[in-house]
């Protein structure tokens, strides 16, 4: 069984309360977390800290890119496969869709 | 598919005299009869920027209606003081040093940073000296984070990648820097009934490159339009000391020496101007490239760069913000 579903909401719970101060607007769990302006490099390095200490392992240098950080559904894949958790082929689809 | 135009080397040159006659009566209209003051404070760090600002205003306003200020503190370099006197003699106009170390030591602002490094480099204390530097952000595409490089005194190096708490520590306290250089320019601005010129560049205005409340704040910003290369063009026609327009440019905020371009532009500053240049007038990322010396791809890293950074800059120039309009003022 996927731990992905509960990341995602744990990620997402963590990008409204953190950058969108509580209110939750419409953003897609492929929303680019830079391009919809919901989290800038300062922004980045709060993500960070909070999957360090959330999930247990050290997020290295040549992880910092946008690949692995730059929206729910890229941060929640980075973390199945940094902590060994399985992740199925669409780690979200029984996970929270689009918000309104 | 591109049209692959060619953009010229030069399509930031400017016609000097006729930019410094425009600028020089702007400050005069601005100074005299917009803020209604008697002269213009302006300080000076020995760079480029601030010592252009200078002899615009000394142009403009006259030699004896200008006083430039050096603000000296525990972590800045020698050349600073240096280069600033070289123009104020050069100018004919009236200075004055003012070492900030007191009020910085005052307000715990080294202690602070130092907390705030030891937070990732425990050892760091007493005799080491330190900057923050962003990754290459060009080759690939990687987030704007920053690492610390510290310099023990026997002369070994390290870099850390900063946590949250560190980075913003070490920020919020050397940010005290310039806000204590600000209290100086306004005491002399005060005392003479004069305005603050504010030196930023096109760059630095549009990308964000100051402190709010620190160098950021000022009455008159007369070279805040022109790209840094403009910069460097007046420079040689108002006669600027040629040291200075030779000098690196640093931000001489970190007791190790920092490039501007390692702090925050991430490629070197002619580089910088015409990305943003090319960004101002819609031009392909392709098309910009060859000029650049870059390939396309860099270019488009870059025009994103700048779009991020406008993001976190329009914070930075926001005035305060009121619950409704109020009038009759």
């Amino acid at each position: 069984m996927s731990n992905a579903p509960a990341i995602a909401r744990q990620i997402r719970q963590f990008i409204i309360d953190n950058f969108l101060y509580g209110q939750e607007r419409a953003f897609g769990d492929d929303a680019s977390f830079l391009a919809e302006g919901i989290v800038d490099s300062t922004g980045v390095l709060q993500l960070v800290s909070f999957i360090e200490e959330t999930y247990g392992f050290t997020v290295d240098d040549e992880d910092l890119i946008p690949e692995n950080l730059d929206s729910v559904n890229s941060v929640t894949v980075y973390v199945c496969r940094k902590a060994n958790l399985p992740v199925t082929e669409s780690p979200l689809e029984q996970s929270v869709g689009e918000h309104s | 598919m591109s049209s692959l135009s060619i953009v010229s080397p030069d399509v930031l040159r400017l016609d000097v005299r006729q930019e410094t006659d425009r600028i020089v009566a702007g400050i005069r209209d601005q100074v005299f009869h917009q803020l209604k003051r008697k002269g213009a404070v302006i300080g000076v760090s020995g760079g480029i920027d601030s010592s252009v600002v200078a002899y615009l205003c000394a142009r403009a306003l006259g030699k004896e209606r200008v006083v430039v200020l050096f603000t000296p503190e525990a972590d800045s370099s020698p050349d600073s003081i240096r280069l600033g006197r070289m123009v104020a003699d050069d100018l004919g106009v009236r200075s004055f040093v003012e070492d900030i170390s007191p009020i910085l030591k005052g307000a715990r602002v080294y202690e602070r940073r130092d907390a705030a490094i030891r937070t990732v480099v425990p050892e760091y204390g007493e005799g080491y000296r330190s900057k923050i530097v962003l990754p290459n952000l060009i080759d690939a595409d990687r987030y704007a984070i920053f690492s610390i490089v510290v310099q023990s005194p026997n002369g070994e190096t390290k870099k850390v990648r900063l946590s949250l708490d560190a980075y913003l520590g070490i920020v919020a306290a050397t940010n005290c820097k310039q806000r204590a250089r600000k209290v100086i320019e306004y005491y002399y601005a005060d005392l003479y009934q004069y305005a603050v010129a504010g030196t930023p560049n096109r760059l630095e205005y549009d990308q964000g490159f100051f402190v709010k409340n620190g160098d950021g704040a000022a009455d008159f910003k007369p070279i805040a339009h022109l790209y840094k290369s403009q910069v460097y063009q007046l420079a040689a026609y108002l006669g600027v000391p040629e040291e200075i327009q030779q000098r690196p440019s640093t931000t001489d905020t970190y007791s190790l020496e920092q490039s501007q371009e390692e702090f925050y532009f991430a490629i070197p500053l002619a580089k910088m101007d015409l990305c943003l240049f090319g960004k101002n007038n819609n031009i392909p990322a392709e098309d910009l490239a060859p000029t650049a010396g870059m390939d396309a791809k860099q270019v488009q890293r870059v025009y994103e760069m700048i779009d991020a950074k406008r993001a976190v800059a329009r914070y930075l120039r926001s005035a305060p913000l009121l619950i409704e309009e109020i009038k009759g003022i």
